[in-house]
C-alpha cells in the first residue's frame, strides 16, 4: 500500500506528541503511569494523564483507525483536533489547499472558523451532534449558515440532497429527530457533518450502540463518501470489525499512550504488543 | 416643586457611570456594555433601564417626550413623565416629536423622522436575542465576540419551514455595523428599518439586566434575512388589496393598532403613534378650512360676477 510511504505530498493532518492531562501534574506523572503501570492516574500528584505523546500522519483520503478500551484517551486525542478541548502539550499541522494551518497555535475565533468550513465531526451519541429541538434538516442548515451560506433555497436543495445520499426520506426532512430511529439520527448526524464537504472528518464511536445491519448501512455509507470526496477521516473505535473494514492504519491506544501502529492488516494478523494480542484473541 | 432628591433622583457618580456606559456603547456600536443598574422606586422590567439612562442625559431646559406602545397618554409613560418632571427640577415636557429633545420610548419609535440633535431612548426587557438559543451567558459572549449567529439564521430557518414566513413580530435580530446582532427592543418589524442610518442617537437601556447598548447616529443596522427571503415589515393590507387606513386621520402610511369595537363587534384601525395621529388630523382640519374657503371665496366670486 502506499499510503505509508513517506515521499507522499498530499499529507492533511500531521499530529506530534499530542498530549491531554487532567489535573495540576507532576515531574512524575509521565513516569508513573501507561500501560506498563496499568494506570493512567499519576501516583504522585492524583493527575489523569488522558493521552501522551500521540503522534500520526494522515493523508488524502485515507482512514486512520484508533482503537482501545475505554478510557484508553482515543476520543479525548480526537477531541482535541476538533477543538472540543484544549491540549495540554503537542502540535498538529492541518493542510488545506496549500495553506498550512498549526491547529493549536490559533485563537479561538479561528478554530472555529477552521472547524466550521473544513472539519467534520460524527459523535458517538446524536444528541451530541444534533440539536433536538429543531428539524434534522434546521442541523443541516445550522451548519451551512455556519460557514456562511445564506440563500434559503439553496440550503433546502442541500439538505434534501444530503439526506437523499444518507438514505434519510428527504420527506421527512422537517421532523425533529427525536422521531427518528437511532439509525436514522446517525445518518442526519453524518449529513450534517458532510454539508460542507470538509476534507477531514472525525468519527467517534459511530456505530455503537446500533443494530448489526444498520451498523454496515452506516460503514457502508462511510466507504463510499471516502471514494467518492476523497475525505480523510479518523475512526476511533473499540470495535475491531470496524477497524477491519474502514481503517488502511490503525493506532493501538492504551492509558493515554500509543502502543502498536501500522497497517490495519499487519496489526490485526501479527499483533506485537501484548495488549494487542489479547485484543485481537479475544475478538476472533 | 420641591424635592429632596438631587437633581435626576440618582447620586452623581450613579449618572456618571450611565454616562460612562453610554460613550463606551457608542463606541462599540450594537455591544451590550453591562452597567450597575441601580434600584429605582419602580419594579424592574417598568423601563428601569431607559429610565436611567434618561436622568443621567437630561438636563435643566431640555425637553422629554415619553411614550409607551406609541402613546403618550398610557399609564406608564404618565408616570414615568410625572417621575421625571418630579425629579428633575427645570425640564420641559411635550407630547409633540419634533418638540422634543430626549424621546424615551417602549414599542414604538415615531413615526416622524428624528433630527440629529434628537435622542431616543429605548426601554430594553430581554438585550441579548441569543438568550432563546444559548442559557449560558458565558457562551453567548463568546458568540457575539465571534459574530456567530447562526443559531439565530437557524430559528428564522425553522420559522420559514413551519409558517412559509419568519414570525418575528417583535424584537427583531439586527445586526448593527456588520457585527454585533441586537435585540431591537420590543419594537415591531415596521420600526426595525429606522434603526438604519438614522441621523438621531438610539440608546437602549435593560435596567433588569443591567446593559446599555446603542445605535449610534448614520450607523448600519441590518435585520437578519436569507438572501433570497428578505426582511419584510408588517402587512396592513386588507383582503382587497387596498392599504388600511386610520380611522381618526385616514392615514396610509403609519404602523396601525387593530381594535375592536365594543359597540359595532367590528375591527377598527388606528395610528398607534398618538402624536403622529393628531398632526394628521390637523393637517387634515387645516386642508379642510382651506378648501373650504376657497370654496367659499370662489362661491363670492360667482355671486360677485
Amino acid at each position: 500500500m502506499d499510503n505509508i510511504s513517506n515521499t507522499r505530498t498530499d499529507k492533511v493532518l500531521q499530529v506530534k506528541n499530542l498530549s491531554k492531562m487532567y489535573g495540576k501534574g507532576c515531574h512524575a506523572c509521565f513516569e508513573t503511569t501507561g500501560p506498563q503501570y496499568n494506570t493512567n492516574i499519576c501516583a504522585h500528584c492524583g493527575s489523569v494523564v488522558a493521552a501522551h505523546n500521540v503522534s500520526f500522519d494522515l493523508y488524502k483520503g485515507e482512514i486512520l483507525g484508533i482503537m482501545g478500551e475505554s478510557g484508553s484517551g482515543k476520543s479525548t486525542a480526537v477531541k482535541c483536533l476538533y477543538f472540543d478541548q484544549v491540549p495540554s502539550a503537542g502540535s498538529a499541522i492541518f493542510t488545506d489547499e496549500a495553506k498550512q494551518y498549526e491547529l493549536f497555535n490559533m485563537n479561538s475565533a479561528q478554530q472555529r472558523h477552521l472547524a466550521n468550513h473544513r472539519f467534520g465531526m460524527v459523535y458517538q451519541n446524536p444528541h451530541q451532534g444534533l440539536n433536538f429541538d429543531i428539524s434534522a434538516g434546521g442541523n443541516i442548515a445550522e451548519r451551512l449558515l455556519m460557514s456562511e451560506v445564506d440563500n434559503y433555497a439553496a440550503i433546502r436543495a442541500r439538505a434534501t440532497e444530503l439526506l437523499a445520499r444518507t438514505e434519510v426520506l428527504p420527506e421527512r426532512m422537517d421532523e425533529l429527530p427525536k422521531n427518528f430511529s437511532g439509525g436514522m439520527q446517525q445518518r442526519v448526524q453524518i449529513s450534517k457533518a458532510l454539508a460542507i464537504n470538509p476534507p477531514l472528518l472525525f468519527l467517534d464511536e459511530v456505530t455503537t450502540g446500533l443494530d448489526l445491519s444498520v451498523q454496515a448501512a452506516i460503514l457502508d455509507l462511510i466507504l463510499e463518501i471516502q471514494h467518492e470526496q476523497q475525505t480523510a477521516m479518523i475512526v476511533v473505535t473499540h470495535d475491531l470489525g470496524v477497524i477491519r473494514l474502514l481503517a488502511g492504519r490503525t493506532l493501538v491506544m492504551k492509558y493515554g499512550r500509543v502502543i502498536e501502529s501500522g497497517l490495519t492488516d499487519q496489526i490485526l494478523e501479527d499483533p506485537q504488543h501484548a495488549y494487542t494480542q489479547r485484543l485481537v484473541a479475544s475478538a476472533l | 416643586m420641591s424635592t429632596a432628591y438631587p437633581f435626576g433622583f440618582l447620586d452623581e457618580y450613579a449618572k456618571k457611570e450611565v454616562r460612562r456606559t453610554t460613550l463606551k456603547a457608542v463606541a462599540i456600536p450594537g455591544y451590550q456594555v453591562p452597567y450597575s443598574s441601580r434600584e429605582m422606586p419602580m419594579g424592574r422590567g417598568f423601563g428601569t433601564g431607559g429610565l436611567q439612562l434618561t436622568l443621567a442625559l437630561i438636563g435643566e431646559g431640555e425637553t422629554l417626550k415619553v411614550i409607551d406602545q406609541g402613546s403618550d397618554d398610557s399609564v406608564n409613560a404618565v408616570s414615568l413623565r410625572s417621575f421625571i418632571e418630579m425629579t428633575c427640577v427645570g425640564i420641559n415636557t411635550t407630547t409633540k416629536t419634533e418638540e422634543a429633545d430626549l424621546i424615551q420610548s417602549r414599542h414604538r419609535i415615531p413615526e416622524k423622522v428624528l433630527r440629529e440633535d434628537q435622542l431616543l431612548i429605548l426601554q430594553v426587557p430581554y438585550p441579548d436575542p441569543l438568550v432563546v438559543v444559548e442559557p449560558s451567558e458565558d457562551k453567548r459572549k463568546t458568540l457575539h465576540g465571534e459574530a456567530d449567529y447562526s443559531r439565530l439564521l437557524v430559528k428564522l430557518y425553522e420559522d420559514i419551514v413551519k409558517f412559509d414566513e419568519i414570525t418575528i413580530s417583535h424584537r427583531y435580530p439586527t445586526r448593527i455595523n456588520s457585527h454585533y446582532v441586537i435585540d431591537s427592543s420590543p419594537i415591531p418589524r415596521w420600526d426595525v428599518p429606522k434603526l438604519h442610518q438614522s441621523s438621531a442617537l438610539i440608546l437602549f437601556g435593560a435596567g433588569r439586566e443591567k446593559k446599555i447598548y446603542a445605535v449610534p447616529p448614520y450607523t448600519k443596522a441590518e435585520p437578519l434575512a436569507f438572501e433570497d427571503v428578505p426582511f419584510r415589515v408588517e402587512n396592513f393590507t386588507d383582503s382587497i388589496g387596498q392599504r388600511r387606513s386610520c380611522q381618526r386621520c385616514n392615514c396610509t402610511s403609519s404602523f396601525l393598532d387593530e381594535f375592536i369595537d365594543s359597540t359595532t363587534g367590528e375591527k377598527v384601525y388606528q395610528c398607534s403613534d398618538t402624536d403622529w395621529c393628531d398632526t394628521q388630523q390637523s393637517l387634515n382640519r387645516s386642508t379642510q378650512a382651506a378648501t373650504d374657503s376657497e370654496n367659499v371665496s370662489k362661491i363670492g366670486e360667482i355671486a360677485h360676477g
